[in-house]
């Protein structure tokens, strides 16, 4: 494809990315025809806090995907019709986002700052030589004084919360109109009703949710270009920027390292106990043996071992991005290598249940296959817990990301994640003053993540464990 | 009892064994000791002598499994199988790529380790169950409902912020204790304060939900039923009834994380500098020192596994309607 001078060039994660967001799609439309799949998740979308959790959820995946579409920019040759593209890959949240990337400083600024952290020796035009912090290159650029700061600050803020403020009455009128429509109501009573909370779907919770989000995007994007909201690290790039990329990362080990684990704890489960027996005693085996090992240190060797790989074959790995792609991607595999034994001893049981079910034990009386029995039967009964452990395990993994990365097993140096940009700060603390930005940006993107993944995990639960409370 | 024990000591074979060719296929197969030592050495350095050399003086230079040049028995001892991974069943690490023996380390290594494990895991206990109590009696209230998005807010933190919290607060901001580093006996309290603190606030949100699930799930019991039929207090019932029989579930879970205590936590020894087994395998992960990474995915998996087989000899000890058989 080739278009707008771009040409479509994804990453291997990239390609696994679309196939879980199609398998999520495949997955709705089967869950839509399945009454017993159905019936929970309509549980699901009536809670408040497990929708409002939802839309930020969302906010998030819309982030990561936009990065997850990774273009080549066509380069312009003098006096050729030869097409040229960049060896850097770009995604498109890097186009989106093209102020920011581009608007590096030369080393900490904080955040609002149209200063530098760190003094420098400044030769003044009259020959003298002071030492005093520089203005940034970015940062309140378009200010003639320093002093104008907070007024414009002021300013761009009221701006972007009267948009916000105008969206949002502007949502409630269409909502409004389209829910009294279908519901036959007036407008006005409808509007009461919507104030009240009375819906099948939490509509208040949901516009409220929304309005918050609106509310700081509009903020960010009106403040963004003209300052470093969140501060720059220590080679001067956005922190904003550096979180928003994150994003991506944290998710991507969160929902990839699910492909890897499904194959293994899927087949290896329900086969350990429907046939029971031998097959059982491997199987056990296995996965006692595989999880008899530390998990944090069986990830550290073969992290090791897949460096020790990448150093040696370097010229298999076009680009540092390729080769951080690559890192991920076996990241993602290992963990979950090490993260299919707790779902396969779930599915092992509930299988064992299942076979002595009379429906199973009818299906084998009258010689269906084992396949078939293991697909048709087995394999629907199960779904529950599968999407349980896999939504529960979500919060986990991005935060594994980040401990993982400290301790030097984690994604590339190269890659932009949490991780790294905690391990980065953190030993800036020491400084006077501190450098803090970097670790509260990455803390409070981080928390809202893990946070409303956690609660919505929950709210599914709820709705597919009879069990739960 | 004790044949039970012996057989389930035996059943730890095969696993330990399993172990043993997963951790050798990694650094072994998947790479051999050439690419390590390519790594080790850099690209500065890099020739077939100084390989040979670095591959010698680690006694890295033999076959992998089988080798033909020796004789007898030699064929099998006389290779880096052999020397690297059966040997590990003896406990015998052998030496650090620096020449430190690692069973030295890792005896030197597991005091400040279990300093740090046994306070937190003692407090914690108590003050995750006395909260998930608390939330239990007043289930389905304000207080439970707060109690709970509390716990999940918590739990949504990365274990690292609350290091870093911690020491920018009550060290760096407070100065009421050293920000890291360690010392020999009594004065090493002074360090272990603010670990353990940060451990058990980390903690306190899985812990607590943890709990409460086996608390609310004991209580919707025919026995609990029973004992409100009865007229019991409700205080009674939780105390006298509930407790007692959700000890089984919170004592086998303790149970199968003691042995694990001695292998520390990787993240906590590194930010507090505490010279522990955990920062012990980060330092050789940071140096890229295979050995010591090797000897503690072992010694790990056969904690974990006498671990196991505590559980279980712990349930017939708590449990009268558990037999082993």
């Amino acid at each position: 494809m080739n278009a707008f001078g771009y040409q479509f060039a994804p990453l291997w994660t990239d390609w696994l990315v679309y196939f879980l967001v199609f398998s999520g799609i495949g997955f709705f439309l089967y869950a839509r025809r399945h009454e017993h799949l159905a019936r929970p998740w309509r549980q699901v979308v009536r809670r408040p806090l497990a929708m409002s959790a939802a839309l930020v959820l969302l906010v998030y995946i819309a982030i990561g995907l936009a990065d997850s579409i990774h273009l080549q920019k066509q380069r312009v040759i003098a006096n050729s019709d030869a097409v040229i593209f960049s060896s850097e890959k770009i995604s498109l949240l890097d186009i989106v986002l093209t102020t920011l990337r581009v608007q590096e400083e030369k080393t900490y600024s904080a955040p609002f700052a149209i200063q530098s952290y760190a003094k420098e020796t400044i030769e003044l035009p009259d020959g003298g030589i002071v030492r005093e912090f520089p203005r940034l290159v970015y940062g309140g650029i378009h200010l003639d004084q320093a002093s104008d700061k907070t007024a414009d600050i002021v300013a761009k803020t009221i701006r972007a919360i009267a948009e916000s403020v105008a969206i949002f009455v502007l949502l409630i009128v269409i909502l409004n109109f389209f829910l009294a429509r279908y519901y036959q109501n007036s407008f006005g009573r409808q509007l009461n009703l919507l104030k009240l909370g009375d819906a099948d779907l939490p509509w208040r919770s949901l516009l409220l949710m929304g309005f918050v989000l609106t509310l700081v995007g509009l903020v960010l994007i009106r403040l963004a270009p003209y300052y470093h909201v969140l501060g720059t690290d220590k080679v001067g790039k956005d922190v904003l920027y550096l979180s928003l990329k994150s994003i991506r990362t944290g998710l991507v080990i969160g929902s990839l390292t699910t492909l890897f684990v499904l194959p293994f704890a899927l087949s290896l489960g329900i086969m350990a106990g429907y046939f029971r027996g031998r097959v059982d005693d491997v199987i056990q085996y296995l996965y006692t043996t595989l999880s008899s090992i530390p998990g944090v240190l069986l990830i550290a060797a073969s992290v090791l071992m897949i460096d020790v790989y990448i150093q040696n074959n370097a010229e298999q790995f076009a680009t540092i991005a390729d080769r951080a792609d690559a890192r991920l991607l076996f990241l993602c595999l290992i963990l979950g290598i090490t993260g299919w034994v707790g779902l396969c001893r779930l599915l092992r049981g509930e299988a064992l249940k299942l076979r002595e079910i009379d429906y199973i034990q009818a299906s084998q009386a009258f010689g269906v296959s084992h396949t078939r029995i293991l697909s048709r039967h087995i394999l629907p009964n199960v779904m529950h817990i599968i999407l349980i452990t896999l939504v529960l395990d979500f919060s986990g993994l991005v935060l594994a990301e980040a401990v993982l990365s400290y301790i030097g097993v984690g994604v590339d140096p190269s890659m932009i994640s949490w991780g790294n940009m905690i391990n980065g700060a953190r030993l800036e603390m020491a400084r006077e003053p501190v450098v803090w930005w970097s670790l509260v940006a990455a803390f409070i993107f981080m928390f809202l993540l893990v946070l409303c993944a956690n609660l919505f995990a929950d709210s599914v639960r709820d709705a597919f464990d009879p069990r739960a409370y | 009892m004790l044949a039970y024990i012996i057989r389930r000591l035996l059943y730890a074979i095969p696993i330990l064994i399993g172990v043993n060719l997963i951790t050798f296929a990694l650094f072994f197969v998947v790479n051999t000791p050439d690419d390590v030592a390519r790594v080790h050495l850099g690209d500065k350095y890099l020739n077939e002598e100084a390989v040979a050399n670095w591959k010698a003086a680690r006694g890295y230079d033999k076959p992998l499994i089988y080798n033909p040049g020796a004789s007898g028995f030699d064929k099998f001892q006389q290779t880096i199988f052999f020397e690297k991974s059966a040997k590990l069943f003896v406990f015998d690490f052998g030496a650090a790529d620096d020449g430190r023996d690692i069973g030295y380390d890792i005896r030197q290594r597991m005091w400040p380790s279990l300093a740090i494990a046994i306070p937190s895991l003692i407090i914690g206990l108590l003050i995750n169950v006395t909260v998930a109590m608390m939330l239990a009696f007043f289930r389905a209230s304000y207080i439970d409902i707060v109690g709970v998005i509390a716990g999940v807010t918590l739990m949504s933190i990365s274990s690292m912020f609350y290091i870093i919290g911690g020491q920018y607060l009550i060290s760096k901001s407070l100065h009421l204790v050293p920000i890291s580093g360690y010392d020999e006996g009594l004065s090493a309290i002074k360090f272990l304060v603010l670990p353990i603190i940060v451990g058990l606030i980390g903690g306190i949100g899985s812990g607590t939900r943890w709990y409460r699930t086996i608390f609310l799930e004991e209580i919707n019991r025919d026995y609990v039923r029973t004992a409100r039929a009865k007229g019991l207090f409700e205080s009674i019932v939780l105390f006298k009834h509930v407790l007692k029989n959700a000890m089984i579930p919170i004592l086998t879970g303790v149970v199968v994380i003691l042995p694990i205590l001695f292998m520390g936590s990787l993240v906590t020894e590194s930010f507090f500098g505490i010279p522990g087994l955990g920062s012990y395998v980060i330092d050789a992960i940071q140096a890229q020192d295979f050995a010591i990474v090797r000897a503690m995915v072992f010694l790990g998996s056969v904690l974990y596994i006498v671990g196991l087989i505590l559980t279980d000899i712990s349930y017939t000890l708590v449990d009268p309607r558990v037999r082993l058989s």
